[in-house]
C-alpha cells in the first residue's frame, strides 16, 4: 500500500535522481511546472511518476518559443495528475530546433497516441518509438507545419490584383491620390 | 484452413476475391451513426472487428492558430464551435482559464449563473446524446421524446441571451447579462417535470430486452485500461473511477452546491447509459440548489477585459502646436496580461474539457491548446471495439457520446 505523498516530497524525490536534467521547479498561479532541459531523462521520469502514481495524463501539447527562447525553440509540455495523491505536474521539456525528437509515452499512456500524433502534424516535432507516426488533422500532403509561429499566414499563391501592388501604386501617383 | 483450400484441387484461393477474409471497409464519413464526419477504416473477419482506424480532421478550422491572432476576449465565440451541443460548458472553460491567467474572479450571482446554464447545457447534451444512441440501436420512440424535452432548454437559452446553440453567454469575469426572475421560474418550474421524463426515459429504456441485448457487456473496459486510455467524465465514470473535475479541481459554483458523482461498475456500454441518466438528475438538483440560493449583485466582474483590448498597455500624450492640440497614442510594450502559463479544466458533457494557454504578456494569448475528451476519446475506439461485431460498433460510437467539432477543433 503506498502512502499519501505530499507535493514537497514528491519534488524532492524527484530532484534527488534528476538534479542535472532540471533546470527550473516553479509555480504560476497556484500550478507547478518543472523545466527539464535534457529531454533524454523523459520517458524514465514519466515511468517513475507513473509507477508512483500518477494515472492520469490530462493534456501532451507542444510551444513555439522562436523569439522568446534562443537555445530551446520548441517546449513538449505533460501535464500529469494523481487520482490517489491529488497531485497535478507540468512537465516542460526543453527540445532544440535542429533535433526536434523525443521519446513518446505511448507504451506507458495509450492516451499520449493521438496527442503525439498531432503535436508531429502541427509543430514537425517527431515521437521516436510511437507506433503509427503520421498526420491526423491536416491531409497527407500537406507542406508545413501550421502551429510553427513561422508559418505564413497569407497563401503562396496570391490573386492577380494583389500582386501588382507597385503598379498600383504608380496608378495612383498619376491620379494625384496618395 | 486456407491451406486446406490451397492443397485440394476443387479450390482455388483468389487472392483479390472480396469474401475472402479479413476484410477492409471504410465506413464513413458520411454514416449516420458516426455523429459527424467521422471516418473508419475497419479489418473485419467475418461480422468481427478485428483492427480499426479512425480518420479525422474533416472539420478542422484551425482554432488554436485563429486565437493566436485574436485578442483574450475574441477568442470567447470560437470556443461556442467546439462542442456546439453544449457551448455554454466550453465558454466557461475558457472564461475561466483567462481568468485564473489574470487573476480576476466572477462575482457570486455571475458564479452561480454560470453554474446553471452550464447543467442545463450538460442536460441538453446528455438528452441529444440518450437521444442519438438509442436511434442507432434502434429505439425512434426515444429519440423523439428527447428532441422535445431539449427543444425547452434551447428556449431557456434563447429567452436568457438570445441564442440556442452558438450561445457566448459565460464571458471572461462573469456573465454578459442577468436571467430575468421570470425565466428562473420558467425553469425552476422545468424541474420537477424533466424528474419524471427521465422516469419516462427510464421506463422504456432500462429494462427493455431488445436495449438490455445491445448494451450489456458490450465495449466492455476496466476503470484502471480506461483512464490510461484518456476516457473522462461519463465514459470514465461508467467504469468505476469516481473522477470528476467538478469535485477534483472545483470551480465556480460547485464547491457551495451538494451533488453527487454516479458510478457504474461493469464499465461497459449500459453502464455508461446508466451514469448519463444519473448526471442528468444531479444536473436538475444542481440546478435547483442554483435557483434556490442566487445570490445577488453584479453578474460580471468589473476587472473582465474589454472586447478591444489592446496588445500592450498604451500611453495618451496631448501637445499643443500652434491653434490645435493633437493627440497622440504611444504604445509601450508593458505586458498587460501576467507572463506565465496554465492548464485549466472544466467537467465539459462529453468529459474534461481542458485549456492550456501560454501567455507572453501581450493582449493576445501566445499559444491556446484545447484538451478536447471526443479527439482522446475517439483514439480509445480501436480497443473497445477489439473482437466486437460490426453492428455493436454504433453503439460503441453511440456510448463514447462523440462530437466532431470539438475533436477536430
Amino acid at each position: 500500500m503506498m502512502s499519501i505523498l505530499t507535493q514537497n516530497q514528491l519534488l524532492e524525490k524527484i530532484q534527488n535522481i534528476w538534479r542535472d536534467s532540471i533546470s527550473e521547479i516553479g509555480e504560476f498561479r497556484g500550478q507547478t511546472y518543472i523545466i527539464i532541459i535534457n529531454k533524454h531523462i523523459l520517458k524514465d521520469l514519466v515511468k517513475f511518476l507513473k509507477e508512483i502514481g500518477f494515472n492520469h495524463l490530462q493534456t501532451l501539447t507542444a510551444v513555439d518559443y522562436i523569439n522568446l527562447d534562443k537555445t530551446f525553440r520548441f517546449e513538449v509540455v505533460y501535464q500529469l495528475y494523481s487520482l490517489f495523491h491529488k497531485i497535478s505536474l507540468r512537465l516542460r521539456v526543453k527540445i532544440p530546433e535542429n533535433e526536434p525528437i523525443v521519446d513518446s509515452i505511448t507504451e506507458l499512456f495509450p492516451s499520449a497516441n493521438f496527442l503525439e500524433r498531432e503535436i508531429y502534424d502541427l509543430f514537425g516535432i517527431e515521437f521516436r518509438g510511437h507506433p503509427n507516426l503520421k498526420r491526423i488533422l491536416l491531409p497527407e500532403s500537406w507542406k508545413g507545419y501550421p502551429l510553427r509561429k513561422d508559418y505564413p499566414l497569407e497563401p503562396e499563391e496570391k490573386p492577380e490584383e494583389f500582386l501588382d501592388l507597385k503598379a498600383l501604386n504608380e496608378r495612383l501617383k498619376i491620379d494625384g491620390i496618395k | 484452413m486456407l491451406e486446406k483450400r490451397l492443397s485440394s484441387n476443387k479450390y482455388i484461393y483468389y487472392p483479390q476475391d472480396p469474401f475472402y477474409s479479413p476484410l477492409e471497409i471504410q465506413m464513413g464519413p458520411q454514416h449516420p451513426s458516426t455523429h459527424g464526419v467521422l471516418k473508419l477504416k475497419l479489418l473485419l473477419e467475418g461480422e468481427k472487428i478485428i483492427d480499426l482506424e479512425p480518420t479525422i480532421g474533416f472539420l478542422h478550422r484551425g482554432i488554436e492558430k485563429l486565437a493566436e491572432n485574436l485578442n483574450y476576449a475574441q477568442v470567447l465565440p470560437l470556443t461556442d464551435r467546439l462542442d456546439y451541443i453544449s457551448a455554454m460548458n466550453n465558454n466557461t472553460g475558457y472564461a475561466l482559464a483567462v481568468e485564473r491567467l489574470l487573476g480576476i474572479e466572477p462575482p457570486p450571482r455571475g458564479k452561480y449563473l454560470r453554474t446553471l446554464v452550464c447543467e442545463l447545457a450538460r442536460i441538453s447534451s446528455h438528452l441529444l446524446w440518450l437521444a442519438t444512441h438509442a436511434l442507432d440501436i434502434g429505439a425512434m420512440t426515444v429519440f423523439l421524446y428527447c428532441f422535445r424535452e431539449r427543444e425547452e432548454i434551447l428556449n431557456f437559452f434563447e429567452k436568457i441571451c438570445g441564442a440556442r446553440l452558438t450561445v457566448s453567454y459565460p464571458r471572461i469575469g462573469g456573465v454578459r447579462l442577468d436571467i430575468e426572475d421570470q425565466v428562473l421560474e420558467e425553469i425552476y418550474n422545468f424541474i420537477p417535470k424533466m424528474h419524471e421524463k427521465i422516469e419516462e426515459y427510464e421506463g422504456l429504456l432500462s429494462e427493455n430486452r431488445i436495449w438490455l441485448d445491445r448494451t450489456v457487456g458490450v465495449g466492455v473496459i476496466s476503470g484502471e485500461e480506461a483512464l490510461a486510455y484518456g476516457l473522462t467524465g461519463p465514459s470514465l465514470r461508467g467504469s468505476g473511477i469516481a473522477y470528476d473535475v467538478r469535485k477534483h479541481f472545483p470551480y465556480d459554483a460547485y464547491s457551495e452546491v451538494d451533488f453527487e458523482v454516479p458510478i457504474g461498475k461493469n464499465g461497459d456500454t449500459y453502464d455508461r447509459y446508466w451514469c448519463r441518466l444519473q448526471e442528468m438528475r444531479q444536473s436538475l438538483k444542481i440546478i435547483k440548489q442554483c435557483i434556490e440560493n442566487l445570490p445577488e449583485g453584479p453578474v460580471s466582474s468589473e476587472l473582465s477585459p474589454d472586447l478591444d483590448m489592446p496588445l500592450y498597455k498604451r500611453a495618451i500624450t496631448a501637445e499643443s502646436w500652434g491653434e490645435s492640440a493633437f493627440i497622440s497614442f504611444l504604445t509601450e510594450s508593458a505586458p498587460i496580461v501576467p507572463k506565465g502559463e496554465l492548464y485549466s479544466a472544466v467537467e465539459g458533457a462529453k468529459g474534461e474539457l481542458g485549456f492550456y494557454i501560454v501567455s507572453d504578456g501581450s493582449g493576445r494569448p501566445y499559444r491556446l491548446h484545447i484538451r478536447s475528451p471526443s479527439f482522446i476519446h475517439i483514439s480509445a475506439l480501436k480497443k473497445l471495439s477489439h473482437n466486437h461485431l460490426i453492428a455493436d460498433l454504433v453503439a460503441i460510437i453511440g456510448t463514447l457520446d462523440i462530437v466532431m467539432g470539438e475533436c477536430d477543433r
